[in-house]
């Protein structure tokens, strides 16, 4: 597992060793299979990745909903894993809001601080401060049917936030919204988090969205925790096949170690030409290993030096803010260039030419498998 | 141009009102059935109850309110003066009392009930509605004869207490109160537990997950997003146990063996052995009369805890 871009911070949230089992016998599931994972306070921690991987699983052990079939879930230091929902100072906002339609916004976002036993002037006050915080101070009498989905994703937040919970669970909390509002929630999400000073566990399978708002993103696939990093570390420093294939674009290149220090190897391409590519903590690669290389972190040239991976312009794919080249390479695979259009430069690639292709420095990292 | 949009709309109208006169070519045999088989008979009642009763059954066709009158006042044989008789008020106050408790037993049993087959898997639900409907599938005098059957002091629960020597002698169950109710909410049960049941089945169990993150216990769940939730199936359930427990006819005369008078019983004994079909008209009215006034501000007292 990659520590790489964990920073110090006291942990709110650790996973030990955790294992989730749905069903027995031939019709066991083993949706989370011994998961390691510590997320700091004040966090904003993303749990990535596709349907089905055990992202929501871990999201419901965390929140309470479903117990752990092996291993510890602690709570600043305290296991809360055999603990009810209503007993961890634990909220969550769910996919599809689950507003209580029978209550106004104000009930729905004071049902918490009640269910407390707060006494009505506090939670009036503190629902008035979060329907300021979300901004929704107008609508705090109307009916939670009588507002749109944005408003109600609004309300869904200022409810688990209420309580003023030691972590706020997000499950999939944007992928009802239309692109234009997820957008701008994705930056209220981030100021919300910032403001309150609360740990967030965001849960998402838009890989756009985690690298964009987190500070560390944790790629799950099939119940195992693939890479924990920051999202430059994932983007940039992918650690296996399937975060890199998961998260962007890449390109996969074959090769051969022909040496390795601390952090880097030298690799001999099979197209032709070496790379110095980063290798991930705890990985000592030799023989033959692939390597990634993010389209935008190579450059196609008209007239390619001697150390440029040769191929031919199969396609260009015009973009607006950029444009992709795709090149087969003399060795057989095919690679993709992403450049940036700059205003006025000139059409001086056409497709069927023959074309270099430049790996740029520190841009290829080797994959452990 | 203008023409044409005009010709249009006029089209669009035109198949509008087509449309609309089919919809209600379609709905003629629902109207025919109403009108028939319930708005017919109900004027029948209500002419009978202003006519005077002939003597050996039947009506005399001349106008009077001696049926309403009857119902509570007796009129002295010797100075024919009126005089207040409450027996049919307290029969009707018995009825009201019995349908009253019946519901609301028949909620506190069926609510649980209903829960459990709305959180069973999809697949096995429709087995749980199946066996909360078989009693249906057998004659209501039959199961009323069978519960009968069960607790008379010869009956299976007289005999097996005694077998076990838990009691000497058997305990006396049939035609008493106690009776009445158990035929009741044998019977009526699955009338509470169906809609219930309609109505949780559509419950969104998420609400449940967000109130009990929100700090809520499992009690408190229940009373602040499950009941509140599926009260339209309380309101719907609570009706078609209360309506048809007010008249109920065949339970109280068997279970009761006709010494605890109901409405229904009160009734059929006026087109039978009472010779009197007006009186029997206006009970029948006034029952009417006194169950839509209570579904009046039932429904506005549901109305308001659901807005509440």
């Amino acid at each position: 597992m990659n520590k790489a871009g964990s920073v110090e911070r006291r942990s709110a949230i650790e996973a030990l060793g955790v294992s989730k089992i749905f069903g027995n016998g031939d019709d066991a599931v083993r949706a989370l299979d011994n998961v390691d994972v510590t997320i700091g306070e004040n966090e904003f921690f993303t749990l990535l990745g596709p349907s089905g991987c055990g992202k929501t699983t871990l999201l419901r052990l965390i929140a309470g909903f479903d117990f752990p079939t092996e291993g510890e879930i602690r709570l600043y230091g305290e296991d809360i894993a055999p603990l009810p929902p209503f007993k961890r100072p634990v909220n969550t906002v769910f996919q599809n809001y689950a507003l209580f339609p029978h209550m106004t916004v104000a009930q729905n976002i004071g049902f918490g601080l009640e269910m407390l036993g707060k006494p009505k002037s506090e939670i009036d006050e503190r629902v008035t401060q979060m329907l300021r915080l979300v901004r929704m101070e107008e609508l705090r009498n109307r009916r939670t049917s009588q507002i749109s989905g944005g408003q109600q994703q609004r309300v869904a937040l200022a409810r688990a936030l209420a309580p003023r919970p030691k972590v706020l669970l997000l499950d999939e909390p944007l992928s009802a919204l239309d692109f234009k509002l997820r957008k701008d929630m994705q930056i209220e999400l981030k100021r919300l988090q910032h403001e309150t000073g609360i740990t967030f566990i965001f849960v998402t399978h838009d890989q756009e969205e985690a690298l964009t708002m987190s500070n560390r993103i944790a790629v799950m696939s099939k119940g195992h925790i693939l890479q924990i990093g920051s999202p430059r570390d994932i983007y940039d420093r992918p650690a296996e096949r399937f975060v890199a294939n998961f998260i962007g674009d890449t390109n996969f290149l074959e090769g051969k170690v022909k040496s390795f220090a601390k952090g880097k190897a030298r690799i001999a391409l099979a197209a032709g030409g070496e790379v110095d590519a980063g290798i991930s903590e705890g990985v000592e690669p030799k023989g033959n290993v692939t390597i990634v290389v993010r389209p935008e972190h190579a450059a196609i040239l008209a007239k390619p030096g001697k150390d440029a991976l040769k191929g031919t312009l199969e396609t260009i794919v015009y973009f607006g803010t950029d444009t992709h080249f795709h090149v087969k390479l003399a060795s057989g695979p095919h690679f993709i260039i992403r450049q940036q259009n700059r205003h006025g430069a000139e059409d001086e690639f056409k497709t069927g030419m023959p074309v270099g292709v430049e790996i740029g420095a520190n841009a290829a990292q080797v994959l452990k498998d | 141009m203008a023409a044409a949009i005009s010709k249009t709309v006029d089209m669009a109208a035109r198949a509008e009102m087509a449309a609309t006169s089919r919809n209600r070519l379609l709905s003629t045999p629902a109207l025919v059935i109403i009108t028939v088989f319930g708005v017919l008979p109900l004027l029948i009642i209500l002419v009978y109850s202003f006519l005077k009763a002939a003597p050996y059954g039947g009506v005399e066709w001349r106008f009077s309110t001696d049926a309403y009158l009857n119902f509570l006042f007796q009129r002295d044989i010797f100075d024919d003066t009126l005089q207040f008789t409450p027996d049919f008020l307290i029969i009707y106050f018995r009825s009201a009392v019995y349908a009253v408790a019946t519901t609301a037993i028949c909620l506190l049993f069926g609510f649980p009930t209903a829960y459990f087959m709305a959180t069973r898997p999809p697949s096995q639900r429709n087995w749980w509605v199946l066996l909360i409907t078989i009693p249906f599938w057998s004659n209501l005098l039959v199961r009323t004869l069978a519960v009968m059957f069960v607790i008379r002091d010869e009956g299976l629960i007289n005999h097996a207490l005694m077998a076990l020597h838990v009691i000497d002698k058997p305990i006396t169950m049939l035609y008493t109160n106690f009776a009445i109710m158990l035929g009741l909410l044998y019977s009526y049960l699955p009338f509470m537990v169906l809609p219930l049941y309609s109505s949780l089945e559509k419950l969104d169990f998420r609400l449940v997950e967000a109130a009990y993150d929100l700090y809520a216990t499992k009690r408190r769940v229940l009373w602040r997003v499950i009941i509140p939730l599926s009260l339209p199936g309380i309101v719907a359930g609570c009706l078609l146990v209360f309506i048809p427990t007010l008249g109920a006819y065949v339970t109280p005369l068997i279970l009761g063996g006709g010494t605890h008078l109901m409405i229904g019983d009160l009734i059929a004994q006026q087109f039978g052995t009472g010779r009197n079909w007006p009186l029997g008209s206006a009970q029948a009215l006034i029952l009417m009369a006194a169950v839509l006034i209570a579904l009046h501000f039932y429904s506005r007292a549901a109305g308001q805890v659901k807005h509440g």
